[in-house]
């Protein structure tokens, strides 16, 4: 008998009367949401009746968490008995650019041990921002026979002595994916621990360490693993040895290059030209660390079936990029670094019809004298070009409402929008005006916006309008911004479906954190740093509202009645204990 | 409109009377600080310039004036600010480093019998081993692995180096920054004389 079924009789003594409101089978009903992927189509699904609440537990096979906090290990364990992936989000986002104290917490350890009990059979794990020690890792591996995948991004706390352990006893794996975490490198051996049996890998990413590793156990890894997908090399492997990889591995779908500067002879630019366009299943590429442009037109061959192309840290010339993306029509995501300036980006209108991300990061931060990079005029040129684009990421030094007027003209379809002018509080370099109206135009354009990052000089005004239009916002990150608390006010009561709310260094106070009293269980969570919150208004609000939990960080030497760092969010399993002394719960 | 920002009260209220203010923008007011999150008991927002606390460690520029065209005030590093990731913020620095720092350096590079000589640029490398690499590449030969004690005893080659002083020295004693700096030209001894290196 089904384990639903079951449940069902128990729960139900008026049988009849279930039976005709239910008018099909269980194994029907199980069936049809074994079929669901989305974990927002299932928590719906799990709110219609208590059978399908039910059902849908008992079919659920991965789960995603996206705040380690709102809930605990032991309460997903009892809900759903048979999950075999994993996925779970620590720190609030602030945390990549050190804004959260070093060991605020988001310990992964408590979770493993519950699923050592009560899910022998995970399989995979996706850890964001994190804490994890090489304990862990170790305990990881050894815990679960079964265990395939692995990703850790923007993590902290380990090793690659933690890798080694993986890389020792799971025997099943097929994923290691490692980025953009602040791991402590001792070395490159524990590739080498990688079992001369083991052949199972299909997704290998180790671009973000930075030390040499044993490029024969490297080769020989490679080339028994035939089933490797992605394998994103680090700076260390040079241009002749990721010739040779790739000669073993012509069916790799994504790549990242080891470092792209080496001198390289003519024959040895030819037999990579050549191994490259072996690979005929290619369509993502990355790394290119250092390149040289005369060295890009190996990468021609490729460049024809590419679909996202990732150049932010490839320092590139305009004249550089717009040669590369010539032979580049099937683009759709586009990465670089803002030394292509406003002339490569014109290169990408022109030549990239069918793009729909661009993000372009700064490569020099803290450059005073010579204004380098992107203005407004190359997010235009962009905009003319791809009328698809609906995902942007763009740091600039100078921007005008009108360039933004125009933009979200030709492309109203955004769903990301994430501009920085990097000089705080900035305004409209030619009007002098504040940028209100550049994010007016964002928000009343672009309907289906889901995400909004704002810069510049701004008022209230920015925020009237995006409580009065952006109707589909979920999250919205503000930093320098606004001129009180009406600002956030607008915010809070406008925006209805808005789930994370991240500002820093805003002037709004306790009128406006209490303004969303009644929101804030149904976000994710709102962080407030720099404001103009005190302790009082932060008590005032975990008294009204007990689901949350409301945590302060202090700042040494600060006001006693300031709140410094305020972060709440909704939660079922109660006040964190596990938080250090500089983080309070109220 | 007195700019004195009175820390005492708990509600700013200078703060909610904000008119964001830079230079030429119509006002009087003085150039806003750009470095808010440095600690320090200041709860007013950004466009406030004045900072009367005693911990504030910034310069203040007070500019009345409608000088749009001057450079942008020192940009003082905000904590977290730019948001990029540290760990696209280290990759950048040490790529920016390289660049910054001239074209390349390119030395030239003997080995004894070889006819004639090649050049590396020593900036694309970051360590001993990688260049010992691309060595052991670009002339097909072996150099193996530098110790303090033998220097590369066991192979028939040793990488040495004439620095500043005009001295030849063997590759890998010194910290590899250093060695880049000091570096003129590479030669790769072969034989009985590179053996006779180890053994000193």
């Amino acid at each position: 008998m089904e384990p639903s079924e079951l449940k069902r009789s128990k729960d139900s003594p008026n049988l009849d009367e279930s039976t005709r409101r239910l008018s099909f089978p269980d194994e029907v009903l199980e069936r049809v949401l074994s079929l669901l992927k989305s974990h927002r189509d299932r928590s719906s699904v799990s709110l219609v009746c208590k059978d399908w609440y039910n059902a849908e537990r008992w079919s659920r096979t991965h789960v995603f968490i996206g705040n380690c906090y709102s809930v605990s290990p032991e309460i997903v364990a009892r809900r759903f008995p048979k999950i075999r992936s994993v996925t779970l989000k620590g720190k609030p986002r602030f945390s990549d650019f050190n804004l959260v104290p070093e060991n605020w917490g988001a310990d992964i350890h408590a979770w493993l041990v519950v699923f050592a009990a009560k899910y022998p059979f995970l399989e995979e794990l996706r850890l964001k921002r994190m804490a994890i020690s090489d304990e862990s890792l170790e305990f990881l591996a050894v815990s679960f026979p079964n265990f395939k995948a692995l990703s850790l991004l923007s993590c902290d706390g380990f090793s690659t002595n933690g890798l080694a352990a993986i890389a020792t006893h799971c025997k099943n794996l097929t994923e290691l994916d490692i980025q953009e975490n602040g791991i402590d490198d001792k070395g490159g051996s524990w590739l080498s621990c990688f079992p001369e049996s083991f052949t199972s890998l299909e997704v290998l990413n180790f671009a973000n360490l930075s030390s040499d590793i044993n490029f024969d156990a490297l080769e020989r890894l490679v080339g028994r693993c035939k089933s490797m997908r992605v394998l994103k090399l680090n700076r260390s492997v040079s241009l002749e040895q990721l010739q040779r990889l790739l000669v073993n591995a012509p069916q790799l779908a994504e790549l990242g290059t080891g470092s792209f500067s080496e001198e390289l002879t003519f024959r040895q630019c030819v037999e990579l030209e050549s191994a490259l366009s072996n690979c005929k299943n290619m369509h993502t590429l990355s790394g290119l660390w250092d390149a040289k442009g005369i060295y890009l037109p190996a990468l021609y061959p490729v460049c024809t079936h590419l679909t996202f192309l990732n150049l932010s840290y490839a320092a590139l010339r305009s004249d550089e990029l717009a040669k590369l993306l010539a032979h580049c029509p099937r683009l759709k995501r586009l990465w670089v670094l803002d030394t292509v300036e406003d002339k490569g980006l014109e290169a990408v209108g022109m030549n990239c019809p069918l793009l729909e991300e661009l993000r372009v990061f700064p490569a020099d931060l803290f450059d005073e004298e010579i204004i380098h990079g992107v203005t407004e005029a190359g997010f235009v040129a962009v905009s003319f070009g791809c009328p698809r684009l609906h995902y942007v990421l763009y740091f600039c030094c100078q921007m005008t409402n009108a360039a933004v007027a125009t933009i979200v003209q030709n492309c109203p379809d955004f769903t990301h929008f994430r501009l920085c002018i990097m000089n705080p509080g900035q305004p409209d370099h030619i009007t002098n005006e504040p940028m209100d109206e550049a994010f007016g135009a964002v928000v009343k354009t672009c309907t289906k916006l889901q995400r909004l990052s704002v810069s510049g000089r701004l008022t209230d005004l920015t925020f009237e309008y995006i409580g009065r239009y952006a109707k589909n916002l979920e999250t919205l990150s503000v930093a320098f911004a606004g001129s009180s608390d009406w600002g956030m006010q607008c915010v809070m009561g406008g925006c209805s479906k808005l789930r994370k709310l991240e500002i820093r260094d805003c002037p709004f106070g306790n009128a406006a954190l209490l303004s969303g009293l009644e929101k804030y269980e149904s976000m994710r969570s709102l962080w407030m740093s720099a404001c103009n919150v005190t302790m009082n208004g932060c008590r005032l609000l975990a008294r009204e509202m007990p689901r949350l939990n409301v945590e302060v960080m202090k700042e040494d030497g600060s006001d006693d009645s300031q709140a410094d760092k305020v972060y709440v969010y909704r939660s079922i399993a109660g006040p964190r204990r596990d938080a250090p002394p500089s983080v309070l719960t109220l | 409109m007195e700019r004195r920002v009175n820390y005492e009260n708990e509600l700013n209220l200078m703060a909610t009377e904000l008119r964001l203010g830079l230079p030429g923008c119509g006002d009087d007011e003085p150039q806003r600080k750009t470095n808010p999150s440095i600690r320090n008991n200041k709860r007013t927002a950004p466009e406030i310039s004045e900072v009367s606390s005693s911990e504030s460690s910034s310069s203040i520029t007070m500019s009345g004036s409608d000088d749009q065209d001057s450079p942008p005030p020192a940009k003082e590093q905000v904590v977290g600010w730019p948001p990029i990731r540290s760990y696209r913020k280290n990759c950048l620095q040490s790529s920016k480093r390289n660049e910054v720092e001239g074209m390349g350096m390119y030395v030239k590079v003997s080995v004894d019998g070889a006819p004639y000589l090649r050049k590396i640029d020593l900036k694309v490398y970051r360590s001993y081993p990688q260049l010992l690499k691309a060595l052991e590449n670009m002339f097909k030969l072996t150099i193996g692995a530098y110790s303090k004690r033998e220097g590369y005893n066991g192979s028939d080659y040793a990488p040495t180096y004439e620095d500043k002083d005009g001295d030849w020295m063997l590759v890998g004693d010194v910290p590899w920054e250093m060695f880049i700096s000091s570096c003129k030209r590479l030669r790769i001894m072969k034989g009985s004389e590179a053996r006779g290196l180890g053994c000193v």
